[in-house]
């Protein structure tokens, strides 16, 4: 009865002044919170843009890498070429592998104790910084073989650790949607279930798989600190993933950034809007993948 | 099942089913499992691996590796407090930066946003999850560096007579500090944070909501008594990863730190962190330097570790109706 008039009364006085303030106040600091991400990005998308893209030509992107950061010529072509040799070669692992996990986790495990622990140790992986993966390749691979250790195999060794949990957790996730019925039909019709799984569930969900594995590759591509201590630096293009040190677009940037020879900053403004150029090249195409075959 | 259901199945079973199909099928089977035990795989390699060479650091320091804050590599001394303090610094800074934002702009996304604005924000949050680690360093440290330093001049000579805080202002200021990692670290982090609460904030029943806005409760009011206590949890849990990952993160905070350990509590000051510490000297180090290295990424490793397992134990324990998220 009271709760009654009580409203009924708040109608026609319409909201109290403090309500509507508050209500103003937080909507204001909502569209704060968006300008003080949206503004930071738009900032260093323009200092990239202008100080990178005026770097850019074929002979920057083709060149061998200067001999000493002080020299006024030279480009970053090895540079682009082992960000896409360790990059490919690390998708190559972790994906196929991460798929077959997942597929292990949501077709076969689902809750049994294996499935569960394994799940859980794959956030755990997820969680581990990419600075202690570069560590561990480096204990594990390039201190086995003194000398020749440092190679683009390591480097890519190093991204497929990382990338494995992301592409394991997408897949699943991406198996996860693949309606039931798809999975009952096709045993219904006598196919055995890896059959099933390869000619039915994985193809159903492989626009999801495939986007979640790109943005996995993109985050690989733009990773410095797993390669850092186990490719080496190489001035001249090397093609060759297992043999002879490499060099990575990141680990240039890295490498230059801190120079005080302007030359030098300037190569590293323009080996980051390559990057960067890649990375969204990479990210954009998982996007459109995922939006444009997505079956929900 | 009846016995009337089952009669005419029974012999068309093990007819489908042959050995070698059935072999096949096992087959993929074990495939798919041992691609899932890699992942227990490597996590053991790590921990073995890491652990195996870090041990002559940790055994020449013992306990001092943690309790000590004097690193010279010259006369063999490494205690990496200064550096466990610039990583534990540097990530709460980093998130007392970026909780609010992202909340700010994950409730925007769930609640607020009419459809095309929801589709450009989406796109900024994911640039920002897109820009390489570097790409951010180098920004802060070729573009930020010097209007930062002003900027912290200029706060530093209002707010260090506070009383009380006025000691994080002090200076002497630097435009590469704790101050400049934490806001580097803050943008990056922002994504995390914001797209796990939005999930989060997705999952609030809709009738509870427009029950509250049926009492009358305004906007603000609904979002404070209906989605927020809701998604506490899960919110939680994506502030607790968002700060795992602001302690692994290396390459933008090697840059823009300042690259001198202490313990300080000016945030104005230049500082050093683990992973920092690691990726700027690992290269040029050796024997019992490398090892101690080694050992400031072991002890990154179980920290982070620690950090991680601790928000899926808070996600999992309060909310049992997120399962759908990912966390």
């Amino acid at each position: 009865m009271t709760a009654a008039s009580h409203r009924s009364g708040a109608r026609r006085r319409g909201i109290s002044g403090r309500r509507r303030a508050a209500n103003a106040l937080f909507t204001g600091a909502v569209y704060l919170a968006v300008a003080l991400a949206a503004v930071p990005l738009a900032l260093l998308v323009y200092y990239v843009v202008v100080n990178g893209a005026r770097q850019l030509s074929v002979s920057f992107l083709t060149d061998s890498l200067p001999i000493s950061v002080r020299r006024k010529t030279g480009g970053i072509g090895p540079a682009i070429v082992g960000t896409l040799l360790c990059t490919a070669l690390a998708a190559l692992m972790a994906i196929p592998l991460g798929v077959l996990g997942a597929v292990y986790l949501n077709e076969y495990g689902r809750t049994s104790r294996t499935a569960t622990t394994l799940r859980f140790l794959a956030n755990v992986l997820a969680g581990v910084p990419s600075i202690v993966m570069g560590l561990f390749i480096y204990t594990i691979f390039v201190l086995r073989f003194q000398g020749t250790g440092r190679i683009a195999f390591a480097g890519s060794l190093a991204l497929a650790c990382l990338m494995l949990p992301i592409v394991i957790r997408s897949t699943e996730e991406m198996l996860r949607l693949v309606p039931a019925n798809l999975r009952e039909a096709s045993m219904a019709l006598g196919a055995s279930q890896s059959r099933t799984i390869l000619t039915v569930v994985l193809p159903a969900a492989l626009p999801g798989i495939t986007s979640g594995s790109m943005l996995a590759v993109a985050r690989a591509a733009g990773e410095t600190a797993p390669v850092l201590f186990t490719i080496g630096f190489a001035t001249r293009m090397n093609w060759n993933p297992f043999s002879g040190p490499n060099t990575t677009l990141a680990q240039f940037i890295f490498s230059n950034a801190g120079q005080p020879y302007p030359a030098a900053v300037s190569r590293a403004w323009g080996a980051a809007f390559t990057l960067i150029v890649l990375v969204l090249l990479l990210t954009a195409s998982a996007r459109f993948i995922a939006a444009r075959f997505s079956v929900r | 099942m009846t016995a009337i259901d089952t009669a005419p199945r029974t012999p068309a079973r093990p007819a489908a089913a042959t050995p070698s199909r059935r072999t096949a099928d096992r087959v993929f089977q074990r495939m798919t499992l041992g691609a899932g035990l890699l992942v227990l795989l490597i996590l053991a390699l790590i921990v073995l691996s890491t652990v195996d060479q870090a041990r002559p650091a940790f055994a020449h320091m013992g306990l001092r590796f943690f309790t000590s804050s004097r690193w010279a590599p010259p006369s063999d001394e490494y205690g990496a407090l200064s550096f466990i303090y610039g990583t534990g610094l540097i990530s709460l800074l980093a998130l007392v930066l970026a909780v609010p934002v992202s909340l700010g702009i994950a409730v925007y996304l769930s609640e607020l946003a009419p459809l095309n604005a929801r589709r450009v924000v989406t796109v900024v949050i994911d640039l920002l999850a897109a820009v390489p680690s570097v790409v951010w360093g180098l920004w802060g440290f070729l573009v930020l560096r010097s209007p930062l330093q002003r900027f912290y001049q200029t706060l530093s000579d209002v707010l260090s007579p506070v009383p009380g805080v006025g000691k994080l202002f002090e200076g002497p200021v630097s435009g590469l500090s704790f101050a400049t990692a934490g806001t580097i670290l803050a943008l990056m982090i922002i994504p995390i944070i914001t797209s796990l609460s939005r999930d989060v904030m997705d999952t609030v029943p809709v009738a509870q909501k427009e029950a509250a806005l049926a009492l009358g409760a305004t906007r603000w009011e609904m979002i404070r008594g209906a989605v927020l206590p809701y998604s506490k949890g899960g919110v939680i849990g994506a502030v607790v990863l968002g700060l795992g990952r602001a302690m692994g993160e290396t390459i933008a905070v090697a840059l823009v730190i300042g690259s001198s350990g202490q313990i300080t509590s000016r945030l104005f000051a230049a500082g050093d962190a683990l992973p920092s510490q690691i990726a700027n000297q690992f290269n040029e180090s050796e024997g019992l330097f490398r090892s101690a290295l080694v050992a400031l990424g072991v002890t990154l490793f179980f920290f982070t570790i620690v950090v991680n397992l601790a928000a899926r134990a808070i996600v999992t324990r309060t909310n049992r109706h997120l399962k759908g998220v990912a966390l």
